[in-house]
C-alpha cells in the first residue's frame, strides 16, 4: 500500500468507531489499536523501501515519491497532491508510532471512550495528511483540520484547567493559520494564480519584494505550533492540561507541524525571504533554547518541567533549520523525529505512570517511587538521558549535528545553544532524584496503605516500543540520518 | 408587451402554485383544522405546505424553455441563474417548513403557514425581476410576511418586542430605499436595472446619485443585516419562533444578497469606485468595503459576550454578512460567484444550525447556553450535526463554510492581485474569524464538554433528523466538493 493509505485507513477507523455502539469499549480500544498499528506498518514498510530506493539511486535530481496527484478544484488550480522525501518521511513514521503508543497509553481511559478515540484518530489523520501534502491548499486543509480536534480532547478528558487550556492552544493555532493563509493567498495570486503546488511555487518563486514580508507571516504562523518563542506560551499549559495521549501527540507530532511548515511552506517558497529573517530566526531560536530550559529549571509540576523543554528542544529544530547548511538542517530534521519519541515517553511517565497513580504532579509531594514503581523509573532515566543529549540516544546525534551547522553560522550562537544542554541535565536529573528517588515520608510513592497499581501490560509495550527507537536511532543513526541528508541536500540545491 | 400570457404564466408558474397553496392551507385549516389538537392541525396544514412547495419545483423545470425571453418588457427574468436560486429558496422553504411541524406556534396554525408561503413568493419575485418597483413589491411582500411570523409566539412579549422592532427599523428602511430609487429614476428616467446601467456609464460622479444610492444601500443593507442597520437582528432572531429565525436568516439573506449583488452589479457597475488600500475612489464600493468591515468587526466581538444560543447566532450572521459584502467590494464576477456560493453554504449551515436548536430547545428548557449542557450525550446525533454546522460557520476544513470563505477572500485579493490593494479587508476577515473560532468553541463546550443538568434523552422525530442530516451532507459536499456549484455559478453569472 501506498503512504498515502496511512490517511485513509486512519479516516476508515474513525469511521469504524462511530459505527460501534458506545458501550463496547474494549472493541473501539481494539479497532483504534489496529487502526494505528495498520497506518504504523504501512508508513514503516514505505520507510524501508523508499530508503533502500534512495540508496540504490544515487545521486538523484528529486528524490520524491509522488503518491496522488489529482485535480481536485479545478477553478483555483487545487491539486490533491501528495508526495514522500526524506524530510516527511521521519515524520510519517513518528507520527504512526506515537499514534500506536498514544493509544495504548489512553488503554484506561473510560469515560466517553468511543468520542475519544474518535477525535484521536482525525487528529491522526489530519496530521499524517500535512506532513504528505505538496499542494498549499491541502497542506491548510489538513492543518486546520487537525486543530478542532485539540480542542476536544483537552477540554473534555484533560486536567489542571483544562478548558483554559485547551481554548489558549486552539486559538493560538487558529491565528497562526490566519497568518498562514494571508500568506498562502498572496503566494498563489503572486506565482500567477494558477496553482497551489509547492514544488512549482518553489521553482517560480515570487518577487523578492514581496518574499520579505511574506515569508514572515507563513514562517511565524506555522511558527506559534512549534513553539518559538515568544508565541511558545500555548504549549507549556496546553500540554499540561492535556491527558496523556493529547500531551504525546502535542509535543511529540503537532509541534512538528509546525516546524515542518516552516521548512515545506515557509523556507522552500520564499528563498529571499529566508534569507533576510536568517538571524532574526536563528536569535529567536536561541533565545527560546535557554528560556525554555531556564524556566523548566524553576519548575514544581513534574509536567511543566517537561512542557518548558519541549520549547527548548524545539529551539533546536529552529535554530537548526535557520543555519541552512547540510549538518544543521539534518539535525533539526532528525531532532523533531527524536524529540518526538522523548517527549512522547516523558510525557507517557509523568502523565500516564506518575500522575494516574499518585494523583499529584508536585515535584514536593512525590518521592521514591523507583522503589515502587520501578519500571517508570528506568523509563523516565532512559527517556530523560535522550533528552540531555547522552551519546547513544537518537537525541545526542540530533543536538550535536545541529551545534555543528550552528557553529558554522555563528559560534556565539552555538555556544549559547551548547550551554543550554547543562541546564537540561540539572532540570532532569533534579526531576529524578527528586521524583524517584528523594525522601520517602509521607509521600504518594510509599504509602503503603494505598499501594499504586502496578505498571500495566499496554504501558510497558508501549514504553518499550519508544525505547527502542530512541536506541536503534543512537546507535545507528544512518538509516535516518543519510535520507535525511541526500534530502537536505537537494533542498540546498533548489534554494540557489 | 412582448411574449404571450402562456409564457408570463409559466415564468410565475411557482409562485401562481405557492398563492394557491397558500390560500388552500388557510381555507383548509380554517375548514378542517378548528376542530383538531394543534399538533394534528400543524401536521395536515403542514403537509399542504410541503406538497405546494414540491409541487413549486416542477415549474422551474418548464422555465428552462423560456430562456432569453423578455417578459413584461424585461420586468420578469429567467435565467439558469434565477432557476437555481428559486430552487435553493424553495428547498430552504420546505425545510423550514418540516421543522416548523414540530414546533410550538401557537393557535394560528393556517395563518403562519400561508405566510411563511407569501414570504416564499416574495423571494421568488425578488430573484426573478429586474425593475425596481416590482423589486420594491416583492422586498415588501417578504418583509411583512417576516414581520407577522416574527410576532407568532403571542404570549411571549420577547416577540411582540422584536417584531415591533423588526418592523419599524424595516418600515424606516423601505421608506429609504422607496427615496433612494425616486432620486434615480429622476437622474436616468428609468427603473429597469439595465437601463439604469447603461444611462450611468461613462457619466461622471453626480452628488445627487450619490444620495439615491446611500439611500438605497440603507435599505438593502438592513435586509443583509450589515452594520449599521443590523439592530433589528439580534431582537429578531431571539424573540422570533426558532423555525422564522431560521427562514429570515436563510430564504431572506439569500434572496437579499442576490438583490444587492444584482442591483450593484447591473444598475450601477458605473458608479462602484475602489476600496484598494492607496487608491480609494469613492463609490459603492468603498462604502461596502467600509461596512463590512464594521460588521465583521462588531458581529464577531459582540458575540463574545453572548449567553443566549439564538442571539449568539445572530451576530454571527451579521459578521457574516460582513465576509460575504467582501466578495462584493471585489465587484468582479469571481467576487459575485463568491458571494452567490457562500450565501448557499451559509443558508444551509445556518438553516440546520437553527434547526438543531429549534428540535432541542423546547425539551431543554430554553435556548440559552447553559440549556444545552451536556447536550452530547442527551442527543448525540443532534449535537453531532450542531458541531458540523458550528465549525462550517467558524470556516474549517472540509466543510462548505471554509471553502466558501476562502474562495471570497480569494476573489478578493484577485481584484488588485498586483498590489494586493484589498488584502487589508482579506486580512480583517481571516483574523475575525480567528476571533469566530473562540465563541463557536464556547458554544461547543457548552454542549460537549459541560456536564449535563439532566440526563433525559432528548428524543426529535425521524423527519426532523433527516432534513437536518440532509442539510449537514450538503455541507460537507460543498466543502469536499465545490466544483460543480461554483462552475455552475460561473457560467451563469455571466449574463447575471
Amino acid at each position: 500500500m501506498r503512504t498515502d493509505w496511512t490517511i485513509y485507513l486512519t479516516f476508515l477507523g474513525v469511521g469504524l468507531i462511530l459505527l460501534l455502539p458506545r458501550a463496547a469499549k474494549n472493541l473501539i480500544r481494539w479497532t483504534a489499536l489496529l487502526t494505528g498499528a495498520a497506518g504504523l506498518a504501512v508508513a514503516l514498510q514505505n520507510y524501508l523501501a523508499y530508503n533502500a530506493w534512495l540508496a540504490e539511486n544515487q545521486p538523484l535530481r528529486d528524490a520524491f515519491w509522488h503518491l496522488a496527484d489529482v485535480v481536485w478544484i479545478p477553478t483555483l488550480g487545487v491539486r490533491y497532491h501528495l508526495a514522500v522525501d526524506g524530510l516527511n518521511f521521519p515524520l510519517v513514521l513518528l507520527n504512526g508510532i506515537v499514534c500506536v503508543t498514544g493509544i495504548l497509553f489512553s488503554w484506561n481511559i473510560e469515560e466517553r471512550v468511543k468520542e475519544f478515540f474518535a477525535f484521536f484518530l482525525t487528529l491522526i489523520a489530519g496530521v499524517y495528511g500535512v506532513f504528505m501534502a505538496m499542494d498549499l491548499f491541502v497542506l491548510f486543509v489538513f492543518y486546520e483540520l487537525a486543530i478542532v480536534p485539540k480542542y476536544f480532547i483537552i477540554a473534555i478528558w484533560g486536567s489542571t484547567r483544562k478548558e483554559y487550556g485547551a481554548m489558549k492552544l486552539v486559538l493560538y493555532s487558529f491565528v497562526g493559520s490566519a497568518a498562514v493563509f494571508v500568506a498562502i493567498l498572496v503566494t498563489f495570486f503572486a506565482g500567477g494564480g494558477q496553482t497551489f503546488d509547492i514544488l512549482y511555487l518553489a521553482r517560480h518563486p515570487i518577487a523578492s519584494s514581496l518574499q520579505v514580508w511574506v515569508f514572515p507571516l507563513m514562517f511565524a504562523g506555522f511558527a506559534v505550533l512549534a513553539g518559538l518563542w515568544p508565541f511558545h506560551t500555548w504549549a507549556p499549559t496546553g500540554h499540561v492540561a492535556a491527558p496523556t495521549a493529547a500531551s504525546m501527540l502535542l509535543a511529540g507530532v503537532v509541534m512538528k507541524l509546525g516546524s515542518y511548515g516552516c521548512l515545506r511552506a515557509g523556507m522552500l517558497l520564499f528563498p529571499a525571504g529566508l534569507l533576510h529573517w536568517q538571524w532574526w530566526i536563528a536569535t529567536l531560536a536561541v533565545v527560546g533554547i535557554l528560556y525554555g530550559a531556564a524556566v523548566a529549571l524553576v519548575q514544581k509540576d513534574f509536567k511543566f518541567i517537561i512542557g518548558y523543554s519541549s520549547v527548548s528542544h524545539m529551539g533546536f529544530v529552529l535554530l537548526g533549520l535557520a543555519t541552512l547548511n547540510r549538518d544543521g538542517m539534518s539535525g533539526a530534521v532528525l531532532q523533531m523525529f527524536s524529540h518526538g519519541i522523548v517527549a512522547s515517553l516523558l510525557f507517557a511517565v509523568v502523565g500516564r505512570m506518575v500522575y494516574d497513580r499518585t494523583h499529584t504532579r508536585q515535584l514536593d509531594e512525590l518521592g521514591g517511587l523507583a522503589k515502587t514503581l520501578p519500571f517508570a523509573c528506568v523509563t523516565f532515566v532512559v527517556a530523560g538521558a535522550a533528552s540531555m543529549g547522552m551519546p547513544g540516544f537518537s537525541g545526542f546525534v540530533a543536538e550535536i549535528q545541529v551545534l555543528i551547522g550552528a557553529f558554522k553560522m555563528s559560534p556565539w550562537l552555538a555556544a549559547l545553544a551548547a550551554s543550554s544542554i547543562a541546564v537540561t541535565a540539572a532540570y532532569i536529573l533534579n526531576a529524578i532524584h527528586k521524583v524517584f528517588y528523594g525522601d520517602e515520608d509521607d509521600h504518594h510513592g510509599t504509602t503503603s496503605s494505598h499501594p499504586l497499581p502496578p505498571i500495566s501490560v499496554p504501558e510497558i509495550v508501549a514504553s518499550l516500543i519508544l525505547m527502542a527507537v530512541l536506541v536503534v536511532i543512537g546507535l545507528y543513526p544512518s538509516v535516518m540520518l543519510d535520507m535525511i541528508q541526500t534530502n537536505v541536500d537537494l533542498f540546498l540545491k533548489g534554494l540557489r | 408587451m412582448s411574449g404571450g400570457y402562456m409564457q408570463l404564466f409559466c415564468a410565475l408558474s411557482s409562485e401562481i402554485v405557492l398563492a394557491l397553496a397558500g390560500l388552500g392551507v388557510l381555507a383548509l385549516d380554517l375548514l378542517a383544522g378548528r376542530q383538531r389538537e394543534v399538533a394534528a392541525r400543524r401536521q395536515l396544514a403542514g403537509t399542504v405546505t410541503l406538497m405546494g412547495l414540491a409541487l413549486a419545483v416542477a415549474p422551474l423545470l418548464w422555465q428552462l424553455g423560456l430562456l432569453d425571453v423578455p417578459l413584461l418588457g424585461k420586468t420578469l427574468v429567467v435565467s439558469p441563474l434565477t432557476i437555481l436560486f428559486k430552487f435553493v429558496l424553495l428547498l430552504l422553504a420546505l425545510l423550514t417548513v418540516l421543522i416548523s411541524m414540530e414546533h410550538e406556534i401557537g393557535r394560528h396554525v393556517g395563518e403562519y403557514f400561508a405566510l411563511l408561503l407569501f414570504g416564499t413568493i416574495g423571494m421568488l419575485l425578488l430573484v426573478s425581476t429586474e425593475e425596481f418597483l416590482t423589486l420594491f413589491v416583492a422586498l415588501e411582500l417578504t418583509s411583512i410576511s417576516l414581520y407577522a411570523l416574527t410576532a407568532f409566539h403571542k404570549d411571549s412579549l420577547r416577540s411582540q418586542e422584536a417584531a415591533l422592532k423588526y418592523f419599524l427599523f424595516g418600515a424606516v428602511a423601505s421608506a429609504f430605499l422607496l427615496f433612494g430609487l425616486s432620486y434615480i429614476y429622476g437622474l436616468t428616467g428609468a427603473s429597469h436595472l439595465r437601463d439604469i446601467g447603461a444611462a450611468l456609464a461613462g457619466k461622471e460622479a453626480d452628488p445627487l446619485l450619490g444620495v439615491g444610492l446611500l439611500c438605497v444601500l440603507v435599505g438593502l443593507g438592513f435586509k443583509v443585516a450589515m452594520v449599521p442597520f443590523h439592530l433589528w437582528a439580534p431582537d429578531a432572531y431571539e424573540g422570533a419562533p426558532t423555525p422564522v429565525t431560521a427562514f429570515i436568516a436563510t430564504g431572506s439573506k439569500v434572496a437579499s444578497f442576490f438583490v444587492l449583488v444584482k442591483v450593484m452589479m447591473l444598475g450601477f457597475e458605473a458608479a462602484g469606485g475602489s476600496a484598494c488600500w492607496r487608491g480609494f475612489e469613492s463609490g459603492w464600493v468603498m462604502v461596502l468595503a467600509v461596512t463590512a468591515a464594521a460588521s465583521m468587526l462588531l458581529g464577531n466581538c459582540v458575540a463574545i459576550v453572548q449567553h443566549n444560543v439564538k442571539r449568539l447566532l445572530a451576530y454571527s450572521s451579521i459578521a457574516h454578512a460582513g465576509y460575504i459584502l467582501i466578495g462584493l467590494v471585489a465587484a468582479t464576477s469571481t467576487g459575485a460567484v463568491a458571494v452567490l456560493f457562500y450565501v448557499i453554504v451559509y443558508a444551509l449551515t445556518n438553516l440546520g444550525a437553527f434547526g438543531v436548536v429549534a428540535a432541542l430547545a423546547s425539551q431543554a428548557g430554553g435556548d440559552e447556553m447553559e440549556d444545552f449542557n451536556g447536550m452530547a450525550k442527551r442527543a448525540p446525533f443532534l449535537s453531532a450535526l450542531m458541531l458540523v454546522f458550528v465549525l462550517s460557520l467558524a470556516g474549517i476544513p472540509p466543510l462548505g463554510g471554509f471553502f466558501g470563505k476562502f474562495y471570497l477572500f480569494a476573489a478578493a485579493v484577485q481584484r488588485d492581485s498586483q498590489s494586493f490593494g484589498l488584502l487589508w479587508l482579506v486580512a480583517l476577515g481571516i483574523v475575525m474569524s480567528a476571533v469566530s473560532l473562540y465563541y463557536y468553541l464556547i458554544l461547543m463546550k457548552h454542549i460537549y464538554v459541560l456536564p449535563a443538568k439532566e440526563e433525559t434523552r432528548i428524543v426529535t422525530p425521524g423527519h426532523v433528523q433527516l432534513a437536518l442530516l440532509l442539510c449537514a451532507i450538503g455541507v460537507l459536499a460543498l466543502g469536499l466538493w465545490p466544483e460543480p456549484l461554483l462552475k455552475l455559478l460561473k457560467t451563469f453569472v455571466i449574463g447575471l
